[in-house]
């Protein structure tokens, strides 16, 4: 017996706080502010809220105390979550599995970071959490940051399918196109491949501008029943596919899961939850900590064969007017960076067709791709203004 | 001259229980990897317990030093003070001929001749305090 879950649940609510790297609260206050616009915009009540799913940053301040913190008195589901940057996936995916078991109706998911504290942007990301044996090891060969692992995940690509710097400044690019045209991306100067190419290098193959920017700030959504979603306030984006992949790296021989994600894993099983085809994407927001992220996640869905990544960015495929848009918000590189909920958030704008200046015509069928660790951790949303795919 | 930040010592990882046979090895000029009693599986780095296999019986025996570059990338953001006079330095993933990839540092080659594939074999480099680790060079 199978259960189609497609089509079953919505998210109805949405929150977005400013994206800064001004302080502007502690983790805990702009958590529970998220969660505050989220209910307004859903056109709920705090105690409709019957379910709570928590995933916290890289401060890693918050957890399941944001039920008291945030005074909710009705909860019948709640969780702490960590599947790295891929937890905003996973968070959809048990709320809207808990609500078309019964078990809630209306469950808030949050992320919430602040890791700009005054010092460097990176410096959250860079410390050395511990050099006791062969944790030491990283530190003293001088392998800082996820930058480290990002950058020799995408020489190995390069090395092995003659990918460019050309074609990774051709995502950059891309993504700057499209925050241009949103007003809560953090870097909307315009930015020509020669811009890309003269920024600094951060670790080679890794100029600055391969790698995302960090924003204070959090991201709440609210999961309910498509029933329910129909008479709130939003149009509801549906929720018609769910899936996940954590293939890990084993880091021996044999192994290429570099060039290699959980997307192939996870987009069987969301694509046949939702009965589609990549021809049926209409949009795609995918996690994009470094350009490289959103070429090999292309290869991974399918929309270029594996080695083609670098090919098919090119020539203004997936920018604005594009024949397949990508990051649509600016994604992380030039948007706003809140892990999973970057490209979470910017799908159920563009699902519900409130984008504004970029707004995809045609949006029928959106994508979202949510990954974490170094390639790790996958998730998969298709999310859709309609029930149902036919 | 010297300056300030010239002075500054590079992160020395501490020996620990779990890995004290590591860093003896590479003290002694060899490569001591942990290896599965059970499946014979090479591990690195060390673990509780073995990824092949799920077995717990873990020894150490000695590799060969040999393998090919599996990756690599050229540091130019600083990080650690400790590295300040060696930025830009390369960083790299070594695949070891017994099956596991170490993260290293590439020695005696310019960071422009580094090439993805190329043959490397260790060399022990003290890091400071007497505790060695394994680098690679052009075989
Ligand atoms: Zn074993």
């Amino acid at each position: 017996m199978t259960t189609n879950m497609s089509g079953k649940t919505a998210i109805a609510g949405l929150g977005i706080t400013e994206m800064t790297r001004e302080y502007i609260g502690t983790t805990e206050q702009v958590a529970v502010q998220a969660i505050r616009m989220a209910i307004e915009d859903a056109g709920l009540a705090k105690d409709d809220i019957d379910g709570l799913l928590v995933n916290a940053g890289v401060t890693n301040d918050i957890s399941i105390g944001l039920q008291k913190t945030a005074g909710f008195r009705n909860l019948r589901l709640m969780n702490h979550m960590n599947a790295a940057g891929s937890t905003a996936g996973q968070m959809v995916h048990y709320a809207a599995l808990a609500i078309e078991a019964g078990m809630a109706n209306a469950v808030v998911c949050v992320f919430a970071d602040t890791p700009l504290r005054g010092g460097s942007a990176g410096a959250a990301y860079g410390q050395i959490r511990n050099t006791r044996g062969m944790a030491g090891m990283g530190p003293a060969y001088g392998f800082f940051g996820a930058n480290t692992g990002y950058a020799l995940a995408a020489r190995r690509h390069m090395a092995t399918y003659g990918t460019t710097h050309d074609q990774l400044g051709a995502i950059a690019v891309s993504n700057r196109k499209w925050a241009e045209k949103n007003p809560r991306a953090m870097q909307r100067k315009p930015m020509t491949l020669e811009d890309y190419h003269n920024s600094r290098w951060i670790i080679e193959p890794f100029h600055l501008f391969d790698c995302t920017l960090v924003s204070n700030g959090a991201v709440a959504l609210i999961v309910t029943s498509a029933e329910r979603a129909r008479s709130l306030k939003q149009p509801p984006a549906y929720i018609l596919g769910m899936g996940q992949g954590h293939p890990g790296n084993p880091g021996r021989a044999g192994f290429e899961n570099e060039m290699n994600t959980g997307a192939q894993i996870a987009r069987g099983t969301a694509f046949g939850m939702a009965g589609i085809d990549n021809s049926d994407v209409d949009v795609c927001e995918f996690y994009d900590c470094y350009t490289y992220t959103t070429l090999v996640t292309l290869e991974d869905y399918g929309f270029a064969p594996k080695g083609e990544g670098g090919a098919f960015v090119q020539n203004g495929r997936i920018e604005p007017g594009g024949e397949l848009p990508v990051n649509t918000g600016g994604g992380q590189l030039s948007g706003y960076y809140m892990w999973g909920m970057t490209p979470l958030s910017e799908g159920i704008i563009q699902a519900r067709g409130q984008g504004g200046d970029r707004q995809v015509e045609k949006h029928d069928c959106v994508l979202v791709s949510m990954q974490g660790g170094l390639l790790d951790f996958h998730a998969t949303l298709i999310l859709s203004p309609h029930a149902s795919n036919n | 001259m010297t300056t300030a930040a010239q002075t500054q010592p590079k992160p020395v990882p501490e020996p620990d229980e779990s890995s004290q046979e590591f860093f003896d090895g590479a003290k002694r000029g060899e490569l001591m990897l942990s290896q599965c009693n059970e499946c014979k599986a090479w591990l690195h780095p060390a673990a509780p317990v073995c990824t092949e296999c799920m077995g717990n019986d873990l020894g150490w025996a000695k590799a060969s030093g040999r393998g090919t570059v599996f990756t690599f990338g050229v540091m130019h953001q600083f990080y650690h003070p400790g590295f300040t006079h060696e930025l830009p330095y390369n960083v790299a993933i070594v695949e070891l001929e017994e099956g596991p990839r170490l993260n290293s540092n590439l020695v005696n080659i310019a960071n422009e001749e580094i090439k993805v594939g190329m043959p490397v074999k260790a060399t022990f480099v003290d890091q400071g305090g007497g505790v060695f680790i394994p680098k690679f060079e052009p075989a």
